[in-house]
Parts: structure tokens; C-alpha cells; sequence
């Protein structure tokens, strides 16, 4: 069966602030979807909504067509979401942090951890702990963490953030092969990817 | 392959046994706290061993409570500020699960040291040796009973910023039966007379707090991280 993810008049409330005014958006499989908007425009709080974190006053999400409060556990394991801040422990080396963070959820050798640093250009300082590393360089640990989690639904909050030019491209890059391999991405974004087919895009501040 | 949840409980456990191991102060904090208390007992009262004995079930207790308390704080804040909780409550593992395995490593790092040292508290306040087997497993049923029910309160401060006076404020009427049986315990082993009966409460208290500790503290991390 196709995946696919839809929003339904999604509403949240955050005390007296109205942050989603009725989103609708719909994603099908090797498709990415691109929220734009303002500093404050609720972008961040789309994307916790869609994976279940925060509950909408209104509206439902649908994974497959199925309402995802209905089976939570059975989304998230679908699904991966990567916030603003990198899920890594600055006292453990890059690849320790992925072997846990990546463990609980499913079986990874080691040689898959260093397979996916060296992919992310990690190689030289893969071993050094992680409060040594540069907000770019813990970016990078958290791409390689990405795409280890075989998760085919992807929730990325703004990827491309303390990126050079290079990590970009590799951010790019890497939603590219999880499309082409049948995966969804939603994305929050300042600068729009630069990714030539299959994108959706959803401007939060005319919705 | 998906991982089961046991392995995913192990992972969550050595994770945080390795970081406690690389951050030493916190392990140690609780512990040289724990040693100050008990030995500021001789320094107020009296060193008149039979006098210290009289109050040594109440000496070994507040401290051992008080240490516990203290350490609680770092149980899920480091967790919760770097999304960490986030991931695990997004694993696709049960997080009441989780958290148990991230209580328990709280309990292997604070409670059972605690329990090693009691004893050597104990003795310095002129306790006979024949009452350090009630000790020992008062204190050791006592501190996982603090960890379980500390848990709970370190998940509902969460929102709040330096939470660690809430904190107190909130688990401390909580641990009171634990503080009452386990006196009463150690009371009894230092009597020479059975502390069997204690003992059995401290137990029950233990397994009211695996059985419902967890969920309660997993309902709170998801409220906080709505």
C-alpha cells in the first residue's frame, strides 16, 4: 500500500495564542513537503503536531488514511523527527550517542554508525566527544542519526541550519535518496531546498 | 530489524551508566552529602555512643533521604533539554518502559551507593554490627522506593525553570511512609528484635512504585513536552 500522510484542519491553541488556523496539507510517498513562513509562524509547532507530540484543539492527522491517535506507537515507529536542538549528549562521542539514540529503536553494528559518519564527512572526528564539535558538526552526527533510523517518514525543523555550503548540498542530497526510495519528508525551511522534483510547498503565514 | 524492548530498556541503562560515568561529581555529590549529614549527628548531640544509637535510625534515614532527594533533579532535566525525551518518547518503545530503565540506572548510580555506605555511617554511630543486614536492605528497598516515587515529581517539574524547591516540595510528603518504615526497620535491627514487618511495608511501597512510578512519570514527560 502507498504511504501517505494527511492534515485535516489542524487547530492548536497555545494558551491565548491561535498558532494553526485550519492547516490542510496532503503528502504522498517520494514527496516533500516544504513549510515556509516567518520567525513565529508555527512551524515549528506544525511539525509537532504532525508527529503526535503536541495535540491539535481541532483537526486530525491522517497516516495511511488512518486517524495516527489510533495507533500511535505503530506511526512513530515510521516515522523520525529531528527538532532544533541535535538529540546528542555532549559527554559521548558521535558514535556512541548514535549507537543508543539509533539502538533503541532498531538493530545497528557499529559499521553501520561509522558507515553513515563517514558519509556525513564525520570520519576524522567521529570518535572525539561531542561538546568538542561545532554546531555544524553536531548537525552532521544528527543527518547520519537520520538516516540510520529507517524511519520513512521524515519531520525535519529547518536541516540545513549551521550547514556551509557543502552541508547543504548534503542535506539536499540525502531527502533526495530517501524520496527516490519511496519516503515522505516534511520540512521547515528558511531557504527553500534546492531539489528539482516532487515538492509541495505550504506557506504558513497565507494559510 | 526493530529493537525489543528489553534491549531498548538495556540501551537506555548503560547509556546512562556510561555518562554517569564520565560525569563523576554527580555520583559523588549525594554520596559526600549523605556522609556530612550523618556526621554532623555526634558533633550536635553528644559522642556518647549509647546516646548515638538512640538516634541513629533517624540519622541514617534523613540523610539517605535528603541524598536522594538531591540527586533527583538530574534524573530527566539533561534528557529533556536536549530533545532526548523527545526521541524516546517518539521511539516507537513504550516510554513508561524506557523511563523505568532510566530510573532503575538512577537508583544503580545514587541508591546503591547509598546502601554500600550506610553501613560504614552506621557503624561510626556506635550500631552493632549484628544490625547492618537490616540496614543494609532497609536502606536498599528504601532508596529504589525514593527513585521510583522521585521520579514521578522530577517529571512533573520538567516545565518549570530550576524546579529543584518544587521539586522537594512535591516528593517529600510522598517519601514520608518510606522514611517511617525504614527508621522503624533499622530501629528494630539495631533492638536486636525482628524487623521483618517494616521490611515487608518498605517492599510493598517498593512494588507500588514499579508498578505505577513509571506510568505516571511518562504521562508527565509527554505533558511537558506538549
Amino acid at each position: 500500500m502507498d504511504l501517505s500522510l494527511r492534515g485535516e484542519r489542524l487547530h492548536l491553541w497555545r494558551g491565548e495564542r491561535h498558532v494553526l488556523r485550519g492547516v490542510d496539507l496532503e503528502l504522498r510517498q517520494g514527496e516533500l513537503l516544504q513549510i515556509c513562513g516567518a520567525n513565529g509562524s508555527g512551524k515549528t509547532s506544525l511539525l509537532r503536531t504532525l508527529c503526535g507530540l503536541s495535540h491539535p484543539e481541532e483537526g486530525r492527522v491522517l497516516w495511511n488514511g488512518n486517524d495516527v491517535r489510533r495507533d500511535l506507537f505503530g506511526f512513530h515507529t515510521a516515522l523520525a523527527y529531528i527538532g532544533h536542538e541535535a538529540p546528542l549528549k555532549a559527554d559521548l562521542s558521535a558514535q556512541e550517542n548514535l549507537r543508543y539514540w539509533v539502538g533503541i529503536r532498531s538493530r545497528c553494528s557499529s559499521a553501520d554508525v561509522d558507515s553513515a559518519l563517514d558519509r556525513v564527512g564525520a570520519k576524522d572526528w567521529r570518535d572525539r566527544p561531542v561538546r568538542t564539535l561545532s554546531a555544524g558538526q553536531k548537525r552532521r552526527v544528527t543527518l547520519a542519526g537520520l538516516t540510520l533510523l529507517r524511519a520513512s517518514f521524515w519531520l525535519l525543523d529547518e536541516p540545513g541550519t549551521n550547514l556551509d555550503a557543502q552541508g547543504q548540498q548534503l542535506v539536499s542530497q540525502i531527502i533526495a535518496e530517501h524520496l527516490a526510495g519511496g519516503g515522505l519528508v516534511v520540512a521547515a525551511v528558511h531557504q527553500e531546498l534546492e531539489l528539482r522534483t516532487n515538492v509541495r510547498r505550504l506557506d504558513l503565514a497565507s494559510a | 530489524m526493530r529493537t525489543s524492548a528489553l534491549a531498548a530498556a538495556r540501551l537506555v541503562l548503560l547509556r546512562d551508566l556510561q555518562l554517569a560515568f564520565r560525569k563523576r561529581s554527580q555520583l559523588v555529590q549525594p554520596l559526600l552529602f549523605f556522609a556530612i549529614v550523618t556526621m554532623l549527628f555526634p558533633l550536635s548531640i553528644s559522642p556518647e555512643l549509647s546516646r548515638l544509637r538512640e538516634v541513629a535510625p533517624g540519622a541514617i534515614w534523613i540523610g539517605a533521604l535528603l541524598a536522594s532527594l538531591l540527586a533527583l533533579e538530574f534524573l530527566f532535566r539533561d534528557d529533556a533539554n536536549d530533545g532526548t525525551l523527545e526521541q524516546y518518547a517518539l521511539s516507537g518503545q513504550s516510554l513508561t518502559w524506557l523511563l523505568f530503565a532510566k530510573t532503575a540506572a538512577h537508583w544503580l548510580l545514587t541508591g546503591l551507593p547509598l546502601t554500600v555506605i550506610a553501613p560504614i555511617a552506621a557503624l561510626s554511630l556506635g550500631v552493632p554490627i549484628g544490625a547492618l543486614p537490616g540496614i543494609l536492605a532497609s536502606i536498599a528497598l528504601g532508596t529504589f522506593s525514593l527513585s521510583l516515587l522521585g521520579a514521578i515529581g522530577a517529571a512533573l517539574t520538567l516545565g518549570v525553570k530550576r524546579g529543584g524547591v518544587l521539586l522537594t516540595l512535591l516528593t517529600l510528603p510522598l517519601a514520608l511512609p518510606v522514611l517511617i518504615f525504614g527508621a522503624r526497620a533499622t530501629e528494630l535491627a539495631i533492638e536486636g528484635a525482628s524487623f521483618a514487618a517494616p521490611l515487608y511495608l518498605l517492599a510493598a511501597i517498593a512494588v507500588l512504585g514499579v508498578t505505577l512510578a513509571p506510568l505516571a512519570a511518562a504521562a508527565a514527560v509527554r505533558i511537558s513536552l506538549e
